[in-house]
């Protein structure tokens, strides 16, 4: 009886508050009663550790080396977006980059300096944890062997502050796919978690069929969604698409960052997959990070898009003057 | 009749009608089109096909692997370099598709596409 009425009020509590998107406001309300406090408790052992507050910061798809029509700027927003990053107020404890923080080279040793160059400027970023999982430009010629050599395993999990934190590699196959050695090890990692745990996935390609003949999908994506089906609080970041995207589907809500390089259509807007041309007059224009707030009274993440556009650029409010007008992000 | 022409009548009448039956494999047997596959590009780019006809796509990679996915269609398949791949497809829907390579070749992978145009 006694673990009915745990569970009861773990779901009750859990459904109102915790999830990626709530937990700055979980833990105060965990601990204002009793039964806050047995849950805040229960959530401890069961994860390891009790959620607690936080913000988090993703990047996604920098493309080191790329240059052209779409974007003859290289790195300029990658670098504003680290500065951008290092600015707030109040500094992000992790930074999760989604892939294609490289753009491939048949050279070998040209692919290895666009590496370095991408360590030198996300090496810039003052947060304290900085993660990364490889897109297709990073893996996709070597299987993965450059980025393995660089940042070690392409997956893998970790927990921070009660939120566990699962990389998933879905592009150093031929195919599309996350392969089944991974999915078995993705099945052995959540196996010690409760059906509550805040959980929150990032990977390069969609995990979902958002437009399979733009390549917008992972082959095997449905195994990986069939594993996290039982889990209550599930985030998908992803890159990829170069915009910003949400889909919902059961438990789990998809995210997609924006790319730092240049931006792709509308999926739904009836025109080919080209990138948006790039505007002189507004560089960094459908270009931007994503802030994710941990808090609020919505199960759903609060999403920040924040535009690199600059005074200076755009004749428009930049983030310089957002900062100094003390806007939180 | 004798035995011979009795002979030579029942093989006549044979070889007729293993003839048709020959003719008719022929006539069953699915339209075939040949596709290349190089980086960046496959060669037709377009093709066309007839709802509820079956088309026999043979696809050839002629430089590294690639590979060419279309779910409508149920086309999902690698290409190694230098082998054909053989597939039978029959439409059930009329209108474009877009096929695509689905195994990273290079820069321009994204680009590499099939349309396949089904009246």
């Amino acid at each position: 009886m006694k673990e009915d009425f745990d569970r009861r009020k773990f779901l009750k509590i859990a459904g109102i508050s915790i999830g990626v998107g709530a937990l700055f406001q979980v833990t105060p309300l965990l601990g204002e009663t009793a039964a806050g406090r047995r849950v805040a408790s229960l959530l401890g052992k069961k994860n390891g550790e009790a959620p607690t507050p936080f913000s988090f910061v993703q990047l996604s798809d920098t493309h080191v080396g790329f240059s052209g029509p779409p974007n003859p700027n290289g790195t300029q927003a990658f670098e504003r977006a680290v500065e951008l990053i290092n600015g707030l107020p109040r500094q992000p404890e992790l930074v999760l980059f989604t892939g294609d923080l490289t753009h491939d080279s048949e050279n070998p040793g040209e692919h290895a300096d666009r590496m370095r160059k991408f360590q030198q400027i996300a090496g810039r970023l003052r947060a304290p944890l900085v993660r990364y999982v490889p897109g297709e430009h990073d893996a996709g010629l070597d299987g993965g062997k450059l980025f393995h050599d660089t940042f070690g395993d392409s997956h893998y999990s970790f927990d921070h502050r009660g939120v566990h934190f699962i990389a998933l590699d879905n592009v150093s196959l031929a195919r599309p796919n996350v392969g089944p050695e991974q999915i078995a090890w993705l099945g052995k990692d959540l196996a010690r978690f409760p059906k509550t745990a805040p959980i929150v996935v990032f990977t390069h390609r969609p995990l979902f069929d958002l437009r399979p003949d733009w390549e917008w999908f992972t082959g095997d994506g449905d195994e990986v969604m069939n594993l996290l089906a039982p889990y209550e609080n599930v985030t998908v970041l992803y890159g990829h698409i170069h915009r910003e995207h949400s889909h919902t589907e059961g438990h789990a809500t998809h995210l997609a960052a924006r790319s730092l390089i240049f931006a792709f259509p509308d999926p739904e807007a009836g025109v080919p997959k080209k990138p948006i041309p790039f505007d002189p007059q507004k560089p960094f224009q459908n270009l931007g990070v994503r802030t994710l707030e941990q808090g609020g009274a919505s199960r759903k993440p609060r999403v920040q898009e924040v535009e690199l556009t600059l005074r200076e650029y755009a004749g428009t409010v930049g983030i310089q003057q957002f900062l100094k007008e003390g806007v939180s992000l | 009749m004798t035995k011979a022409r009795a002979l030579a009548l029942t093989m006549t009448m044979t070889l007729a009608a293993l003839l048709a039956v020959a003719s008719r494999g022929r006539a069953d047997e699915p339209r075939v089109i040949d596709i290349t596959a190089k980086r960046f590009e496959f060669s037709p780019a377009t093709i066309t096909l007839k709802k509820g006809e079956a088309v026999k796509l043979r696809v050839t990679s002629e430089d590294v692997t690639h590979g060419l996915f279309l779910r409508p269609l149920k086309i999902d398949t690698d290409l190694e370099p230098g082998q054909t791949r053989e597939m039978t497809v029959t439409p059930e829907k009329t209108g474009t598709f877009l096929a695509i390579c689905h195994h990273f070749c290079g820069a321009q992978h994204g680009n590499m596409k099939l349309t396949i145009v089904v009246e």
